[in-house]
């Protein structure tokens, strides 16, 4: 602790998962998340962990399934096509219920798109992309730093609930250099407990003193009545993390707020910039940046819209995702404006401020 | 009075959801049997595919899991690189394997991972009702072949033991038939050698079951037999393609 290294954010978050007991990591190469899989060939031998280059992202996946289904904490990263593929698996997780972490380095789309940084894969992330009911729970880191912490958030999330959590960073995040503080490594003996808190479902032998054992890691329910039973308990488990686990960071939010913008990750890094510069002219405008964008902060948003916020400013690096959940918690009652940038470009402040100025 | 015949322990009291006639069950008890005789109940592990033996997990007395189709290969590997101290199997039928999971089974393979792979062709997909799989044989009439198998149009089956026995990394690879006791005793000690070779940390072990399909082929089980091996065995030969525990190592 207290040692600041500067660091891509691609080996930043190996690094932290490698500190947070991930000991097992299956992965495919692809721009622009290179770094996290070279990062991690070269480090999970020195800590005797399992580093594999699976022959696809399909592979991969599931190879974290079958890692996941034994209890131990696994990861597997990609970048949005990657990702693409990896939604059968993504489900399968979902289904049985199966704690592991996915990092998504974003990149611009759709197809094979480009290798610059875009957020065009937040419907992806956050309402579906694989089939059948389900969730995960996603986090967008807008720094180094935080794209580190959440290594160790998103494991603990996971086992909590046992289900999938995915990092929402992109091409920005990940090859950007900044300085980042790690915690400290977890022990041998810590990993070894946080396995057999899974001992009661997962695959592992006899010989533990628990006796004999049929656990079952599976998705399929082929009686109606039961795979009802299983949906809705799944139900129950996003409800609770709904209640539990939102965050958002509040920037400069007040009660005189004329101007409330919400952005996510790389963008609201640039929203700071632009409206810093905007409430240095003597406006006042303040920025919700959800930190989870699944659950989603709808009424730690609606809460900012007081009677003196005029309008509400939707800043995205694509075509407009987000804006749609913004929309269901501003629910009306001021008028939501959206600008976006694709292709892998990333807007100027000049160009923030220009569209919050034409609203003055 | 003694016993002389007895569910192995390894098999669960629930019953089969096989039809009359199909040698999922045989595969089963002979995977069962020999998991007992090496005394591997404790630590044994398997993966069930997509099929009509995706309740596999069901049926094995030990933990499980149920891959998506054709990803049982990779699921092992995660799951015996994640406890190595277990033994895993992936139980897996010619649409899963051959078709679907290609990929995942040649790169098992040629990774040599530590975990045995039991394929069972019957040469149709079964559980979806009878259409056309990787193996079926050319001129063989199935729902998405029903002018007969057109070798010309859609290829000809694929031989997985012979596409797996160009890698250098597969440690035992044998194809067996199910189709009459002798056969049945045959494929015993074949199921036995991959488990042994799995308990010592051999490598990468595959065992193809030569099978049969009677709803499906429209046949009863003896006709079943019949025809396939009239018509199976010459286009999918038994043999022992590799032993690398053995002196020669090759066939």
């Amino acid at each position: 602790m207290g040692n600041k290294v500067l660091m891509k954010g691609n080996e930043a978050v190996a690094e932290a998962a490698i500190r947070s007991g991930c000991r097992l990591y299956f992965a495919y190469p692809i721009t622009p998340q290179s770094e996290l899989i070279e990062y991690m060939a070269k480090m999970m031998p020195k800590v005797k962990g399992t580093f594999l280059q699976a022959e696809s992202e399909v592979a991969a996946i599931n190879m974290v399934y079958g890692a996941a289904g034994m209890g131990k904490r696994v990861m597997t990263s990609s970048s949005s096509p990657g990702i693409s593929l990896k939604m059968e698996g993504i489900s399968y997780l979902a289904g049985a219920r199966l704690p592991a972490v996915i990092i998504n380095v974003q990149r611009g789309g759709p197809g094979l798109g480009d290798i610059q940084p875009a957020q065009g894969d937040y419907f992806q992330a956050t309402k579906g992309g694989g089939h059948g009911d389900y969730r995960l729970i996603v986090l967008a880191p807008s720094s180094v730093q935080e794209f580190a912490d959440m290594a160790s958030d998103s494991f603990d999330l996971a086992d909590k609930y046992r289900v999938p959590v995915m990092i929402l960073s992109d091409g920005l995040l990940g090859q950007m250099m900044e300085p980042v503080e790690f915690k400290e490594y977890k022990t041998d003996k810590e990993i070894e407990e946080l396995g057999k808190q899974h001992y009661d479902w997962c695959i592992h032998t006899n010989e533990d003193g628990k006796g004999h054992h049929h656990n079952e890691i599976n998705s399929l329910e082929i009686d109606p009545n039961v795979l009802e039973r299983h949906v809705l308990n799944l139900e129950q488990i996003y409800k609770e993390i709904e209640k539990n686990e939102v965050k958002h960071e509040e920037y400069n939010i007040n009660d005189n707020n004329e101007f409330v913008c919400v952005a996510f990750g790389t963008a609201a890094r640039i929203v700071k910039s632009a409206i810093d510069d905007l409430n240095a002219e003597g406006r006042n405008i303040g920025l919700i940046r959800p930190i989870t964008v699944w659950p989603y902060p709808y009424k730690e948003i609606a809460k900012t819209i007081h009677g003196n916020v005029k309008r509400v400013f939707v800043f995205e690096l694509n075509l407009g995702q987000m804006v749609e959940d913004v929309k269901l918690a501003v629910n009306g009652k001021v008028p939501v404006e959206f600008m976006g940038k694709v292709g892998g470009l990333v807007f100027t402040p000049e160009e923030i401020k220009e569209k919050i100025k034409a609203y003055l | 009075m003694a016993i002389i015949a007895k569910r192995p322990d390894s098999l669960r009291e629930v019953s089969f959801t096989y039809c009359p006639g199909c040698m999922h069950g045989v595969a089963h008890r002979l995977i069962a049997e020999t998991v007992d005789e090496l005394g591997l109940k404790n630590q044994m592990t398997g993966v069930a595919p997509v099929g009509c033996s995706v309740f596999a997990y069901k049926f094995f007395d030990f933990d499980m899991a149920q891959a998506a189709h054709g990803r049982a290969p990779a699921v092992a590997t995660g799951m015996k690189r994640a406890r190595p101290e277990m033994n895993v199997f992936t139980y897996q039928g010619d649409g899963d394997l051959a078709a679907i999971g290609t990929a995942e089974i040649v790169h098992a393979a040629n990774r040599g991972e530590h975990i045995s792979v039991f394929f069972v062709n019957n040469a149709i997909y079964g559980m979806t009702g009878g259409q056309m799989a990787p193996t079926t044989l050319p001129g063989m009439k199935t729902t998405t072949s029903p002018y007969g198998r057109d070798a010309n149009d859609i290829g000809y089956p694929v031989r997985v033991c012979e596409l797996l026995n160009t890698l250098e990394a597969p440690y035992y690879i044998e194809r067996v038939s199910l189709l009459s006791v002798p056969e049945i005793i045959k494929a015993k000690k074949a199921v036995q050698k991959a488990l042994t070779y799995n308990k010592e940390g051999r490598g990468f072990t595959f065992i193809e079951f030569v099978s049969t399909c009677p709803t499906n082929w429209g046949l009863d089980p003896v006709k079943s037999q019949q025809w396939a091996k009239e018509n199976m065995i010459p286009f999918f030969k038994p043999g022992v393609f590799r032993d690398k525990g053995t002196e020669g190592g090759q066939k």
